[in-house]
This record gives C-alpha cells, sequence and structure tokens, in this order.
C-alpha cells in the first residue's frame, strides 16, 4: 500500500521533473531514492468531528514527525462543520463520525465536489453513568426509553429513586445523530429535558459531579472514574466493538474531494497501514481489521 | 455654544491653502467615518434579513416565534423558538437580578463614599474584569456555579438558568458599575451641599437626593447591562446546560438563542432552511439589542440636557 504511493508519487514527480527538463536525458537527484525517505511536502488542511479530534491530531503529528515536509492542520468543530467545509472546498479532508447526508451529498455535486468516503476507524460509544450509580446494564429498550424521557425516574431501571438527569451532545455533533438514529428511534426525538452539552469532555465533567446523570460518549473519553454500562449485556470495549456484539459502535470516516491523490492519498495509506491503526488504538478507538 | 468647526473655518481665512485643504480633508474623513459606522450597521440588518428569508417563506415567522417544539434536525424540523427566546429571557433576568443592587451599591459607594486611593484602584479592577474573556467565565462557572448551585439547592444537575444568570451578572457589573458611576458623579455638586445645608445626612442626601438626579443615566446603565448579558455566548453555553423546554423557573436547564446559534451554526447545511432559521434568531437577538442600545441612548441623551454635562 504504502510502496505503491511512493511509487506513483516518484513516478509523479519523475515525469515533472522530465517535464521541466524538456526532453533532456540527466538523472534527478530529487527523486526518493528509499521507501523509508519519501520526500513528501505540502500541505494538509483537516477539519471536522470532536469526537475524531484527538485521534486526528495524533496522526498529524506523528506523520509530521515522520515527513518533516509536511504540514498537517487539525481543527474540531463538528461533523457538519467539516462536511460544510469540504463542501465549500477550504479543506482536504473532511473527519466525520456519520455518513454524509443525501441533501449534503447533492449540496457538495451542486458546487462541483465529489465527496470520497473512507472509512479510518470504528468508534463504540460507551453508555456512562457515575460510579456511584448502582445500576449495571441496561438493555437498548430501555436505552431509548431513558433518552426519549418515557423512563424518568432510575428506580424504573434497578437504580436509586431518583429523577435521571439525560446528557446528551448538541445536534452539531455526529454522535448526537447517530444515537438518535440507533437508540432514540429515527423518527423519535429525544426529550426536551436531555441537557445539550458542548462537547464529549463537558458530559464526562457532568457524569462524574453527577450520581444522576447519564450520558453517552466515545469510548477514548472513558476512564476509571465512571462506570460503563453493558448494553444488552454486553460491556463496550475495543474488542466487543471490534467483534461486533457490542450493538452500538459505528464507523468513522474521512471525506476527500475526488480519490484522494499524491499527498491525500500518502497520508490516507498511512493512516489505513500498520502505524496509524496503532495510534487508532492508542487513543482509545477500535482499529479495522 | 457655537458650531466648533464653522467657527474654525472663519477664521481660516488668513491660513495658507495647504492648512485649509488638510482641515477640509480631515473633516471630510471623519463625516465618512460617521457614515461608515451607520452603513455597517445598516450592511448587518440587511445580511441577516437576506439569509433569513428562505425561513420566513417555508416556515412563517409566527411559527418560528411562538412554536414550542425545537427539533432542528428532525425530518422534518420543527423550528418553534419560543423555547430559545424564553430561555435567553429568564437569564438574563436572573443576571439582572443579581448585578443591579451589586452594581449600583459599589457605583454609589465609589461616586459618594469611596476615598480617591480606592476610586483608583476599583477602577483598574472593574475594567480588568471587563477584559476577562468569556470562556474563562465559563469555566470558572463549570468549576464554582454548577456545583454551588447544584449543592445549594439539591438539584440533580447545576447546570441551569440559575448558574448561568448567576455568571452573567457578574460579567454586567463592569458595565453596570462604570456607567452609573458616571452618572452620579455628573449630578453638580451644588444639589448635595444644598442638600447636606438642609441637615440632611450623607446618607440621606445620596438616597434622596443624587440617586434621583441620576436616574435615567443608572436606568441606561442597568439597560446597557441587559445587552451584554443577551448577548452573551460562550458563559451560558458552558452554563446552562442547554435543554430546549419551556423553563418553568430557574432552577432548570434552559437554552438561549445565542448558544442554540453557536450549537448548530456548524451543523446545518448552508442554505438550507436551518441555517435560514438561525439567522431569524440572529434577527430577533439583533432587534433587541438594537432597540434595548437605543432605548439606553435616548435616556442618557436626556440626562445630559438636564445636567448640561
Amino acid at each position: 500500500m504504502k510502496k505503491a504511493a511512493v511509487l506513483g508519487l516518484a513516478l509523479v514527480l519523475a515525469a515533472s521533473v522530465g517535464l521541466a527538463g524538456c526532453g533532456q536525458k540527466q538523472e534527478t537527484t530529487s527523486e526518493p531514492t528509499t521507501p523509508e525517505e519519501p520526500a513528501l511536502s505540502g500541505t494538509i488542511n483537516i477539519q471536522g468531528s470532536d469526537t475524531m479530534v484527538n485521534l486526528a491530531t495524533a496522526w498529524a503529528e506523528k506523520f509530521m514527525d515522520e515527513n518533516p515536509g509536511v504540514e498537517v492542520s487539525v481543527q474540531g468543530g463538528g461533523s457538519g462543520t467539516g462536511i460544510a467545509a469540504l463542501i465549500n472546498g477550504t479543506v482536504d479532508f473532511a473527519n466525520a463520525s456519520r455518513g454524509m447526508k443525501d441533501e449534503e451529498i447533492a449540496e457538495a455535486q451542486s458546487k462541483g465536489i465529489d465527496p470520497v468516503e473512507h472509512k479510518v476507524a470504528i468508534d463504540g460509544i460507551a453508555v456512562i453513568v457515575n460510579s456511584a450509580n448502582p445500576v449495571e446494564g441496561l438493555t437498548i429498550d430501555q436505552l431509548g426509553k431513558i433518552f426519549r424521557g418515557e423512563i424518568t425516574n432510575w428506580k424504573d431501571v434497578g437504580g436509586p429513586d431518583k429523577p435521571i438527569v439525560l446528557l446528551s451532545r448538541d445536534s452539531s455533533s455526529g454522535t448526537y445523530e447517530y444515537f438518535k438514529e440507533e437508540v432514540v428511534g429515527k423518527d423519535k426525538e429525544y426529550a426536551k429535558s436531555a441537557k445539550l452539552l458542548p462537547s464529549s469532555q463537558a458530559i464526562v465533567d457532568e457524569v462524574k459531579a453527577n450520581d444522576a446523570g447519564i450520558g453517552y460518549v466515545g469510548l477514548g473519553y472513558v476512564s476509571d472514574d465512571m462506570k460503563v454500562l453493558a448494553i444488552d449485556g454486553v460491556k463496550a470495549s475495543i474488542e466487543t466493538a471490534k467483534d461486533g456484539s457490542y450493538p452500538i459502535s459505528r464507523y468513522l470516516y474521512m471525506y476527500s474531494n475526488g480519490e484522494a491523490t499524491d499527498l491525500l492519498k500518502a497520508y490516507l495509506d498511512w493512516i489505513l497501514g500498520p502505524e496509524g491503526q496503532a495510534l487508532v488504538a492508542d487513543e482509545g478507538f477500535v482499529p479495522l481489521q | 455654544m457655537k458650531d466648533p468647526i464653522r467657527s474654525s473655518r472663519a477664521r481660516s481665512n488668513g491660513r495658507t491653502a495647504i492648512s485649509r485643504a488638510a482641515e477640509t480633508f480631515a473633516t471630510g474623513f471623519i463625516t465618512a467615518s460617521g457614515w461608515l459606522a451607520l452603513f455597517v450597521l445598516a450592511a448587518i440588518a440587511a445580511f441577516l434579513v437576506f439569509n433569513s428569508v428562505k425561513a420566513l417563506r417555508e416556515v412563517g415567522l409566527v411559527r418560528i416565534l411562538t412554536g414550542t417544539d425545537w427539533y432542528p434536525t428532525s425530518n422534518p424540523g420543527k423550528f418553534g423558538s419560543l423555547p430559545l427566546i424564553a430561555g435567553s429571557i429568564l437569564v438574563t433576568g436572573v443576571a439582572l437580578v443579581t448585578s443591579v443592587p451589586i452594581g449600583l451599591a459599589a457605583a454609589v459607594y465609589l461616586s459618594e463614599f469611596g476615598g480617591r486611593r480606592l476610586k483608583e484602584m476599583a477602577k483598574a479592577v472593574i475594567e480588568f474584569m471587563a477584559a476577562i474573556p468569556s470562556v474563562v467565565y465559563g469555566l470558572v462557572g463549570v468549576a464554582l456555579v454548577v456545583p454551588g448551585v447544584k449543592q445549594a439547592f439539591d438539584l440533580d444537575s447545576g447546570l441551569t438558568a440559575l448558574s448561568g444568570g448567576i455568571v452573567l451578572g457578574i460579567m454586567a457589573l463592569p458595565t453596570i458599575v462604570s456607567i452609573s458611576e458616571d452618572a452620579l458623579r455628573a449630578v453638580p455638586s451644588s444639589l448635595r451641599h444644598a442638600s447636606l445645608a438642609l441637615g440632611n445626612t450623607r446618607w440621606q442626601t445620596t438616597y434622596k437626593v443624587t440617586i434621583p438626579a441620576a436616574s435615567s443615566g443608572i436606568f441606561a446603565a442597568v439597560m446597557l447591562g441587559v445587552g451584554r448579558a443577551i448577548g452573551e455566548t460562550m458563559a451560558v453555553l458552558m452554563l446552562t446546560g442547554n435543554a430546549a423546554v419551556m423553563p418553568k423557573g430557574v432552577l432548570e436547564s434552559v437554552r438561549t438563542m445565542t448558544g442554540t446559534i453557536a450549537a448548530e451554526m456548524g451543523e446545518v447545511v448552508q442554505g438550507g432552511t436551518h441555517y435560514s432559521v438561525l439567522f431569524v434568531v440572529g434577527l430577533v437577538l439583533f432587534t433587541v439589542a438594537f432597540s434595548i442600545n437605543l432605548g439606553a441612548d435616548i435616556v442618557l441623551d436626556k440626562q445630559r440636557k438636564r445636567w448640561g454635562a
């Protein structure tokens, strides 16, 4: 994969040098000689999913370490923001924790942008509660009822007599959309009383501080000082998300305008290769096979 | 008082052509700058209206302003922004209740009772308070006010209109204190002396004479404080919990207009209905802020005419 990218790059370079040299037969020295030292240079602009921002930053840092000539800038802001930026032609990649919507694709095509989807990792959505909460697990059905506001007290699901405090991301988050489709129901609504917090970290902080709270965050945000609920009897973890036994997990995507070429392709191949996927596991997400 | 520009023109008869040209240029530049500010304001209003048209046509202003269901990402979206308007009003109300008494008391102390050195120090502190970025206020609120409110009222969660309002009140203090103090200081001392000569104590003089005399300026200070609070975004986004419900009280989570625009603008399909509805919400905010500032300005003008300050 990587070799092919380097070879392709070398060919492109050689061709351009050949053109520039107007047919003069001379050895070029700017050609990369070994696969270990691809002379990549340029900038890559990436924007999108907040879920992926830490992962994308880790990728960018490692890649820049290995390729000093490359500048990768990563911004968060939500999947929708990234996709809007791709449609407006201001970024090379949009990070998205959900698939693009039909109207977004139509919008892109009307502006001459051809979005191409790349699956880059898997994310398990953990349902978290305060460590003091005695509830160990819920069924998907119960979870849906809780987030639709049909179950409002912990005692109805085997907990103490306390009103449930619903914590959700705001609607600019891909996690919000995904959770709505998978858990709340496609044509149903989140309960109005759900508090919409501006970041996954804010949900984590509130769950730690609030013994009646329940929220959902990507696996990467889970730590020891909160409780992860088993859903349908399965706890969220890298293993369960990988083998598909955990019911709430999804792909994470990067979108490019048209097929990625040159530097963008090299970056994408590196992400999908062993090094990039090792970082996926480090950041608490689930590597693709 | 003669018009200063015209009198200087009259004096400029004996000057060289260059200095006269320079003066004409300066006058022209200042005039243009004044008009530019007006033009920018009009352009902002036009931009908001232009982007709101789609929503007004598809959803309708009445439905946007009176609907109570805010589910913008549903299919089809529901764009009832009444909970957002109510949320903004509630949080601003809390901010006023917390900041007006304290702000007014501080202004009275600084202008009527405080020593000169303390005044200098207080002015510096107030200016510094105004310079702190709102996200820092938000962080302080998350760390202190949210847990405090949760404990004090034994709530399920401290993310409430009250938490947001308290922090907003603190943020509005510098505006209220400095403008009220200016208004109090503009009251002629002859009034104070007359009151003291009639046997009133300093405190009686303050609340019977000075404060009533400065009342319109104090009112303007409060109005500008309201404007500051209603337009604040980051801190309320972090503190109020942003649940789009019709609030029943200050101990509930609310969602403000500013918070909604900030949280959702990133997601919307540009040029779509949701995008346009957010512009309508922005237009409502713009109208409110504009009216408040205009009102405060008219009142301040009255006060200036009254004391010739």
